[in-house]
């Protein structure tokens, strides 16, 4: 196969996985055998990843409430801005039930954290963080959002708050809508010239050879 | 039980290899191609990177986005694999902490390994400062292997007249991305020379090749390549040689053990069926061993039988002995110049396109022997972890208006760090030369069995001082490139504590040593052409022969030896010797 084969092969722009799967099948290639017990076979993995999924996406971990707590913070985390939609307009909240499901490690203290939050906000304004007012909620979230800053017995909701933010911007930058806020404009087939001569020249680094 | 059988084939092959990766690969190619009836067995699954690779997906396409939960290096990565497999434990002693990677694929570990292909120098086979074993061959008795490699691979890198980092037969290297321009910089203030990458990926059409196609540039060799750009065994040893019409593989196939006669020469293998649990056994005229340094070091060693009762090869007793794996530690942090930097495709191709060969000189150092720099930093592709460190680093440096803001936060601040930061990582590891020591090992754990009724590994490791001195320089030596370019640190400082973020032996995935060659039947278990010396029709083709690595990834002197061996096997059986 030459190169303009192989791209043709791959379909040179807006590539669908499936198109790919396709074009990239030679007549002389043995498929696995398509046994109808085999039906849920996906290219690629092994039967224990697909079946393991399947499972996973069949539980449910977090109640409503814990959801609706969720889907409130993402959303701090990552409004809609002039660039893009917000943490729930790209899912993020579904994301995380997925991955406390498939790292439960997240479990215990994204559990736990969002009870904390609960108790703190009842104390303080007496009624779960998701029924306080935005300013309210927004003076909680500025007591566990600065770790440096952060009185020492609020630690507890700090060390929520980042393992919450994290698993925000990885739910929300891992989407179409994260991928193009960021920029990132690759995976896809192209020739690597190296670094733009506009770009070299704004770093100086005309002159640097490897 | 009562219909407990063993299925035995009656036809006899030339040759039976076990194991489907970079030596069992190439072995099965060149005496397919010879016109040698070869069966191999492969205890993993089919794979070929035409159907099976996830190139090209988006990490929506993933329901973890990517993360390692299932595999170590990525839900899109290629192995089929990791350093746990479910049924198929090994065991420590004397509170070791190996960590023994398996593929259980067609190709093996070559499916999503880092295609650094770098040959070892003359000083590697032959040591000058005494302190380990010689090889019992030398860099020129290799070269032209190396060299045949080169051409029936194909490999991009430069020129560059370095003693001990022999130069090959190069296509055009990648153009180096901008992170890598700074590294270059910065890294040559603190004295480190830096060149372009060797790998194994086609930068140009390989001539007289028509199933492999040219980089297309995705950065992605890790989850292996549709149009099989880069090197897997796969699809440019094993498909090849199935198509010759001479060499039958089944896959699924555990191999238990080699058969031998009553004279103590091999005649076949028993495996376990992974799919049926069925038993097997199939004969052949010679046993090629290429299962991985570990893997043929354990089927060995669970070769009992009156003629060979210390195990198959092993009167020495060496089988398992001076195991040992690459130093490996690393720096990671951000550039804050690249801070808003404009968007463009610089994905690259996913090996590597710099690298840093060891540059000094071990008589002013309190360590021997050296390691090797890999770096990567720039705009990837989002993953599962994205920006983790944002909430750390934009309290590190000012912000739009020039001030010091306070770390961590949230809302549309938080969303322009993201974008602020994006691009901005850079990082460096070293992998460096460990000493094969008689005292670090595997042996036959009596006590345990896999859910074959395998007999398993049992590891004993210990780094010493060399290793851990020669992290402790890694160290420093990151630190200061890192300072000379500009970049902020956010890795953690590593000291004595933690024997200077030196990994776990195994953690590298570069094991070798197991199954040493040398002129000396009672201190190696193979000669010089990796046939055993007690054996005559037994040979071994993975890194098991390594009688001391040097810096280098072992990939690319598994294949010269095992294409060495094999020619060497074509010639003796010319002269009916085998």
């Amino acid at each position: 196969m030459n190169r303009r084969d192989s791209l043709k092969a791959l379909g040179l722009t807006a590539i669908s996985t499936t198109i790919l799967l396709d074009a990239c099948k030679q007549p002389e290639t043995k498929t696995e055998a398509a046994a109808p017990e085999e039906s849920a076979k996906e290219a690629g993995r092994e039967q224990w990843e697909i079946d393991r999924d399947k499972k996973l996406k069949a539980e449910t971990f977090f109640t409503k409430h814990e959801m609706a707590t969720i889907t409130v913070l993402a959303d701090i985390i990552i409004p809609k801005d002039d660039v893009s939609g917000s943490a729930s307009d790209a899912k993020v909240p579904e994301f995380i039930e997925f991955i406390v499901k498939d790292i439960p490690e997240h479990q215990v203290p994204m559990r736990g954290g969002l009870k904390w939050l609960d108790v703190y906000c009842f104390n303080k304004f007496q009624k779960p963080f998701v029924e306080a007012s935005e300013d309210q909620q927004i003076s909680i979230v500025d007591e566990i959002a600065y770790p440096k800053k952060a009185r020492p017995e609020m630690q507890a909701g700090v060390t929520f708050f980042n393992r919450m933010r994290n698993l925000t911007a990885s739910g929300f930058y891992t989407t179409e809508i994260g991928v193009k806020d960021i920029g990132y404009v690759g995976n896809a087939p192209n020739q690597w010239a190296g670094v733009p001569a506009d770009v070299l020249k704004q770093y100086g680094m005309e002159n640097v050879k490897v | 039980m009562s219909d407990f059988q063993i299925k035995k084939s009656p036809t006899v092959y030339d040759a039976i290899v076990v194991g489907s990766g970079a030596g069992g690969g190439m072995a099965a190619y060149v005496l397919a191609h010879a016109g040698q009836k070869v069966l191999m067995l492969e205890a993993g699954q089919n794979f070929d990177p035409r159907l099976d690779s996830h190139q090209l997906k988006w990490p929506w396409e993933s329901p973890r986005r990517g993360a390692g939960t299932v595999r170590p290096f990525g839900d899109f990565d290629a192995s089929y694999g990791g350093w746990e497999l479910e049924g198929e434990p090994y065991t420590q002693k004397n509170k070791s902490e190996f960590e023994w990677f398996r593929s259980r694929m067609l190709g093996g570990r070559t499916n999503h390994w880092g295609r650094i292909s770098l040959r070892m120098g003359p000083d590697d086979f032959k040591p000058k400062d005494g302190l380990t074993d010689a090889w019992p061959i030398t860099y020129a008795d290799v070269k032209p292997f190396y060299d045949k490699v080169d051409r029936m691979i194909g490999i991009y890198g430069t020129a560059e007249g370095l003693e001990n980092e022999p130069d090959g037969i190069f296509m055009k290297p990648p153009k180096p991305r901008l992170n890598e321009l700074f590294i270059k910089k910065g890294a040559e203030k603190a004295g480190v020379k830096v060149i372009t990458g060797r790998g194994s990926v086609l930068t140009e059409a390989l001539p007289n090749n028509n199933d492999r196609a040219p980089c297309f540039y995705c950065g992605q060799c890790g989850r292996s390549c549709k149009v099989y750009g880069d090197f897997s065994s796969s699809s440019c040893l094993v498909n090849p040689a199935v198509k010759t019409g001479n060499l039958t593989v089944i896959t699924d196939a555990m191999v238990r053990e080699v058969i031998t006669d009553k004279d103590g020469t091999a005649k076949g293998v028993s495996y376990v069926n992974r799919k049926d649990l069925q038993e097997y056994q199939v004969n052949g005229k010679l046993v090629i061993l290429g299962a991985s340094a570990c893997e043929s070091a354990r089927i060995l060693l669970n070769s009992k039988s009156t003629s060979h009762p210390n195990g198959l090869a092993n009167s020495s007793g060496v089988v398992g002995k001076y195991l040992h794996d690459s130093t490996g530690a690393s720096v990671s942090g951000f550039l804050p110049q690249l801070m808003d930097r404009k968007r463009y495709n610089e994905d690259g191709l996913g090996s590597v396109h710099i690298y840093s060969p060891w540059w000094l000189d071990n008589r002013k150092l309190n360590f021997p022997r050296g390691y090797h720099i890999e770096y990567w930093g720039g705009m990837g592709m989002p993953a599962y972890g994205f920006g983790g460190g944002v909430a750390q680093m934009n309290g590190m440096v000012p912000g739009r208006d020039g001030k010091m803001k306070e770390a961590g936060g949230y809302g549309k601040s938080l969303k322009d760090d993201y974008r602020r930061f994006y691009g901005t990582g850079v990082g460096m590891a070293g992998r460096g030369t460990a000493i094969a020591r008689e005292s670090n090992y595997c042996e036959i754990d009596p006590n345990t069995v896999d859910k074959y009724g395998i007999p398993v590994l049992r590891f004993n490791y210990k780094w010493d001082k060399d290793e851990i001195l020669q992290a402790k320089h890694m160290q420093e030596t990151f630190l200061s490139i890192m300072k000379e370019m500009g970049a902020v640190v956010t890795s953690e400082i590593q000291g004595a504590d933690t024997n200077y973020g030196l990994l776990n032996p195994g953690k590298i995935i570069h094991e070798v040593g197991t199954i040493r060659m040398g002129d000396d039947p009672k201190k190696s278990a193979l000669n010089k052409y990796c046939q055993a010396h007690d054996c005559k029709n037994l040979f071994v083709v993975d890194a098991g022969p390594f009688v001391q690595q040097g810096d280098k990834n072992a990939t690319w002197t598994i294949m010269a030896l095992s294409m060495r061996t094999a020619e060497y096997i074509l010639a003796q059986k010319k002269k009916q010797n085998i």
